[in-house]
């Protein structure tokens, strides 16, 4: 079977004022499967939501090509655009920018049945009500206005909009990363039945690697641009590879207090490069413990390293064996 | 025993628009309640004032030669036939104010609305469209906003000849720039707005992300410099008319009214006074009015 989403080696670029080009996407590629949910981490900037706005066309990308359901769209006309818009869909980060505080929610949520001129009048408010309840918001609350909920109740209100067409993926920008923790928990919770209910796909984006770990059964870590490594959810973190991986997962509190101490910690030593000109070679070879010459002068290939199977990909020419200690190599370096 | 039934229709929560939050906030301010007030009685006076003209006896254009005029020529004072007065001509002041109104009202109203709707338009269009469309409207605001007003109007006014059209189109071609640099402005700003990039991704084209998404969230400052806009407007037209460009006599209107008066103020201040003041009080009333809906619908604004 096709997988849902594949996209092969896309670049989006964006001028500068000062005539210069941010690779924000620099030859990405990647397969989504029909109801599974990918996992997409990485750090503020590395590119995962322009990734993201790419898949849903709300970017046009600089050069590559996106499969959805079989079809490159990439180059839709208008018309499949249209279509395109009913089957992927985005909710979006931030609750309070992503609904429009001069529109009623009735309409708000009707929107999808408007543009597409599915529903009107009182068959488009029974629709708008049964979403509401869907969410699990009160649909008696179809006028009042966005500033009249709270932070979880709107992105509700974002995810019922989302699924008012019944799409076939979902893209969660950051969905959880505006909320509470305890409201993050009820917004999941309500993800993962609607997937189960509707058969959905998703592509979720977040630099919450405890939140990721806990709904993906796949995860993808990006890095300025670029997929450093991608596998399914446990092995990421069991046989972690890469070393940027590594760092990223020590970063994650953990519950117990005895292997919050004996755990390796490994803090890199500065900031992410800046994507108008990235390092050559290895994206993270700047910052890595064990880069070696190579690093800096040839790119590392995304694929199966030592004696991983073909769903663990890594883009590494030095990558780390189980147990191995990375915080040892941090210290020769320094 | 019959179970009665009540049906009780759940009652529909109605959500309080930021709309609905501003008018009741200017619902409790006094002044411009009073404002409004005033404003509703001189738009009463301008709508009835065949009504004056029927109570005193006196048409707008009569000329009373006889009984309006002193025996040399000048024009009498308020008295109980003439109740503000007579003008030059022995003319009623009090009947030519109302049906001055009648000009001040119309042309404040017609010439605003032409200027929100075409800066409305064409600010959106500059902001959200982007590109070379915003670089050439943008061109044109400023061009538009340089140019000396009342010289052009003088000359356009001499050219064409005096006519209320000319004064509603001429006021409305150089305010619409006004508006138009505010919408876009706004229009800069809400267009990198999630909510705009939702809409997108829900379908929505240009046409309805600018009107249905993005002017309910321009509509506020513009509502508020309508308002404030209107007293200008007014102002503008008296000041036309003063200059002799307004409406060709014997038409009645305030600008006009003032400017026959010149001439007699040390003989007959009624003449200039109750045109002036109809005038001062019009345009107070509407920028007392125009404040408090700023404030209204600007809460954070300083009020002190």
């Amino acid at each position: 079977m096709t997988p849902l989403l594949r996209i092969e080696d896309v670049h989006k670029e964006f001028p500068t004022q000062r005539r210069e080009v941010v690779h924000a996407v620099d030859g990405v590629s990647l397969e989504v499967r029909r109801g599974e949910t990918l996992g997409l981490v990485g750090e503020t900037g590395c590119g995962k939501s322009t990734l993201a706005r790419c898949i849903a066309r709300l970017y046009d990308v600089t050069s590559g090509s996106v499969w959805f359901d079989g079809h490159d769209i990439t180059s839709s006309s208008r018309r499949e655009l249209r279509a395109l818009r009913r089957s992927v869909q985005v909710i979006f980060q931030d609750p309070y920018g992503s609904l429009n505080p001069r529109r009623r929610v009735g309409s708000i949520i009707g929107d999808p049945f408007a543009i597409h001129g599915i529903a009107a009048g009182p068959e488009r408010k029974k629709k708008v009500q049964e979403l509401m309840e869907l969410v699990g918001l009160n649909p008696e609350h179809y006028n009042r206005f966005p500033a009249e909920f709270s932070g979880g109740q709107r992105q509700r209100i974002g995810v019922a909009r989302a699924l008012a067409l019944r799409p076939k993926l979902v893209i969660c920008d950051e969905p959880v990363s505006a909320l509470d923790v305890s409201i993050q928990a009820q917004i999941i919770n309500l993800l993962a039945d609607l997937q189960h209910e509707f058969d959905l796909t998703y592509v979720f984006i977040s630099h919450d690697l405890s939140v990721v770990r806990h709904v993906s059964d796949r995860i993808a870590v990006m890095y300025l641009g670029k997929i450093v490594e991608v596998a399914p959810t446990e092995e990421l973190f069991g046989q972690t590879r890469h070393p940027y991986t590594r760092a990223l997962l020590s970063a994650l509190p953990v519950a117990d207090p005895d292997t919050a101490d004996s755990r390796e910690q490994i803090i890199l030593a500065g900031d992410i490069p800046s994507a108008v000109g990235p390092p050559t070679g290895c994206r993270f070879h700047t910052r890595c413990p064990k880069a070696g010459a190579v690093c800096g002068s040839s790119e590392p290939p995304l694929e199966p390293v030592l004696d991983d199977g073909p769903e663990h990909r890594t883009a590494c020419f030095f990558p780390l064996t189980i147990g191995e200690n990375l915080s040892a190599a941090v210290l020769k370096a320094s | 025993m019959t179970a009665i039934m009540e049906v009780v229709e759940a009652p529909q929560i109605q959500g309080r628009s930021p709309f609905t939050l501003a008018m009741r906030r200017l619902r409790r301010d006094k002044v411009a309640m009073v404002s409004l007030a005033v404003i509703a009685l001189i738009v009463l006076m301008a709508v009835f004032a065949p009504v004056f003209a029927h109570l005193t006896g006196h048409p707008p254009n009569e000329q009373y030669r006889d009984t309006g005029l002193t025996p040399d020529g000048l024009p009498r004072g308020p008295d109980g036939t003439f109740w503000l007065g007579t003008d030059d001509l022995g003319r009623d002041v009090l009947v030519r104010i109302a049906y001055g109104a009648r000009v001040s009202l119309l042309v404040g109203v017609a010439a605003t609305a032409i200027t929100v709707a075409v800066g409305i338009v064409l600010g959106l269009a500059a902001g959200f469209l982007g590109g070379i469309v915003d670089t050439v409207l943008a061109r044109l605001i400023d061009v538009v906003l340089s140019v000396p007003f009342l010289l052009v109007a003088i000359a356009l006014v001499s050219v064409t000849g005096p006519s209320l059209t000319i004064t509603v189109l001429v006021i409305g071609f150089f305010s619409w720039a006004s508006v138009a640099r505010i919408v876009r402005g706004q229009v800069l700003s809400l267009r990198e707005r999630e909510f705009v990039e939702a809409a997108r991704s829900l379908g929505a084209g240009d046409t309805r992300i600018m009107f249905v998404d993005i002017l309910p969230n321009v509509l506020a400052p513009v509502i508020v410099y309508t308002t404030l806009l209107v007293p200008v407007v007014i102002v503008t037209q008296a000041t036309l008319s003063f200059l002799g460009l307004g409406l060709p006599p014997p038409t009645a209107d305030w600008g006009g009214m003032i400017n026959e008066a010149q001439a007699y103020y040390t003989t007959a201040w009624w003449f200039i006074l109750f045109p002036g003041l109809a005038l001062l009080i019009t345009t107070l009333a509407f920028n007392l009015f125009g404040d408090g809906v700023r404030d209204a619908f600007d809460p954070r604004a300083d009020r002190s």
